[in-house]
């Protein structure tokens, strides 16, 4: 099993040493490569079937209808509300979407393969985050118009901050949310054991994304710099703590 | 009786009779509070408890640190005893918060930043609790705990900025809950000793939590090694029919 392997590996990389494996440093340097490789397998997959994200954009949109009884949905209110609303919408959406990442790869165990493939491993995790990161984008942006109309809100004078907030936002998501899917792929009731695990982790998200909305929404609009420094703050944090701790997701 | 059972006994002994003497010392020694009186006494349970908590999720984030770097099981269990029992210290927290604000403030709950962040911190720890659980691989188990567990911990600062951050911009109608830094000399020695107490309390506990788990693992592979013979036995028995 090992030694076809190895042959390729050979091929590839005649200057190392026959019997060793490349060590990470002359791996990393697949990093880009690896990752994009990764990225484009996800989306590959996921525009075969479209199953993830049209469920998922028509969960979003029973979450929006459902939350119109919760309050008079009048322009007003809903600037007071909505914020909260679309980044519930968007957690749960993230929640639900990032469970399969993981998932996926058990059916025929091909993440073994993907460990064998002679890519950096943090080439696996950013591939993945990149992608569902874009699904999730591509949810919020087919959402977003939805609730402006149903709502009465205009979107379109807040539309360049909006957008820093969601980018923003959708990493601190999708960050923690591609290492817990991991984490959860081998659990019972992971459809469950997710959301609980990645929701308290996304606090931090929630508030400063809601707040952030919340000013850009609001009559008299502001420049939510605080939120977006946190914002950015968590995504920092995340990705770092992420990069430590996937390699040892991966080993076992 | 090992040398180490006799120490762990006598530090059980240790255990019960300063929380005893720390429950005569919060009754009868520290002084009356000048507005707050008798309910005020809640505050050296629920102040020692907090800070004995955060003590056991450093030592959770910390052992499983370590058994991410050396893969050795008896630090994934000493991260699941602290675990444990951080998470019935913050229990405790998060229950005598609101008998003592009921009289008080006049309310049960409010989402004031320290008590906001200390749920979503139970909420974190009953997460950490119910993942390892739901996992039935003994390593797999060991490593997904140890990755939230520091994941977790890492978060917690980054909560309390945002938390104090968005109440900030609310100032809720209740103002400066806890007691100032002026707190009487007496009650400070109070409240230490009944931290010490606490700590005492909680190294006992997880100790015997982990004696559990250490127990589990023993027969765990006790019961592999009987599977194991069983099988090697096979072919024999079946050469002998």
């Amino acid at each position: 099993m090992a030694t076809p392997l190895e042959s390729v590996r050979d091929e590839r990389l005649p200057s190392s040493s026959s019997t060793s494996f490349p060590s990470s440093t002359s791996s990393s340097s697949r990093l880009f490569p690896g990752a994009w490789a990764i990225f484009a397998k996800e989306v590959r997959t996921e525009l075969r079937t479209r199953e993830l994200l049209v469920t998922t954009a028509v969960f979003t949109l029973v979450v929006v209808f459902m939350f119109s009884f919760s309050f008079d949905p009048t322009s007003a209110e809903s600037r007071r509300f909505g914020p909260g609303l679309l980044w519930i919408a968007f957690l749960f959406a993230g929640t639900l979407m990032l469970e399969p990442s993981f998932l996926r790869e058990q059916a025929n165990d091909t993440l073994a393969a993907l460990r064998l493939a002679p890519i950096d491993p943090y080439a696996i995790l950013l591939g993945k985050t990149l992608a569902n990161f874009l699904f999730l984008i591509i949810t919020e942006a087919l959402l977003l118009p939805v609730f402006s109309v149903f709502y009465n809100v205009s979107l379109l004078p807040a539309l360049p901050g909006l957008v820093l907030v969601c980018v923003l936002g959708t990493l601190g998501i999708v960050v923690p949310g591609t290492i817990f899917s991991a984490v959860t792929a081998h659990a019972r009731m992971r459809e469950l054991l997710l959301p609980l695990l990645l929701l308290p982790i996304l606090t931090p998200i929630l508030i400063a994304a809601t707040e952030s909305t919340s000013a850009l929404l609001s009559d008299s609009p502001e420049w939510p710099a605080m939120g977006l420094k946190l914002l950015a703050g968590a995504d920092i944090i995340f990705l770092t703590v992420a990069y430590f701790l996937f390699d040892a997701l991966l080993e076992e | 009786m090992s040398l180490n059972r006799t120490l762990w006994t006598f530090a059980t002994l240790v255990a019960a009779l300063s929380m005893a003497a720390a429950g005569y010392a919060i009754f009868f020694v520290a002084p009356d509070e000048a507005t707050m009186h008798q309910i005020q006494r809640i505050f050296y349970i629920h102040v020692s408890s907090a800070w004995t908590a955060g003590v056991a999720y450093f030592v959770v984030a910390l052992a499983g640190a370590l058994y991410l770097i050396k893969r050795d099981p008896r630090y994934d269990w000493a991260a699941l005893s602290a675990g444990e029992a951080g998470f019935a210290f913050t229990s405790v927290v998060v229950i005598t918060g609101p008998v003592w604000a009921k009289p008080v403030w006049g309310i049960w709950w409010t989402w004031d930043p320290r008590l906001t962040w200390t749920f979503v911190l139970w909420l974190m720890y009953a997460a950490y609790l119910l993942l390892g659980t739901l996992v039935d691989d003994k390593q797999r188990r060991a490593t997904l705990r140890s990755v939230y567990g520091i994941f977790a911990f890492v978060n917690v600062p980054l909560v309390w900025e945002t938390i104090r951050w968005w109440r900030g911009q609310h100032p809720s109608p209740v103002i400066g809950g806890g007691p100032d830094a002026k707190l009487d000399p007496t009650m400070w020695k109070v409240l230490m000793f009944t931290w010490g107490a606490t700590l005492v309390l909680f190294a006992v506990l997880a100790r015997e939590r982990y004696r559990l788990e250490a127990l589990r693992g023993e027969l765990d592979a006790l019961r592999q090694e009987a599977e194991d013979s069983a099988a090697a036995a096979q072919p024999l028995l079946a050469g002998r029919r």
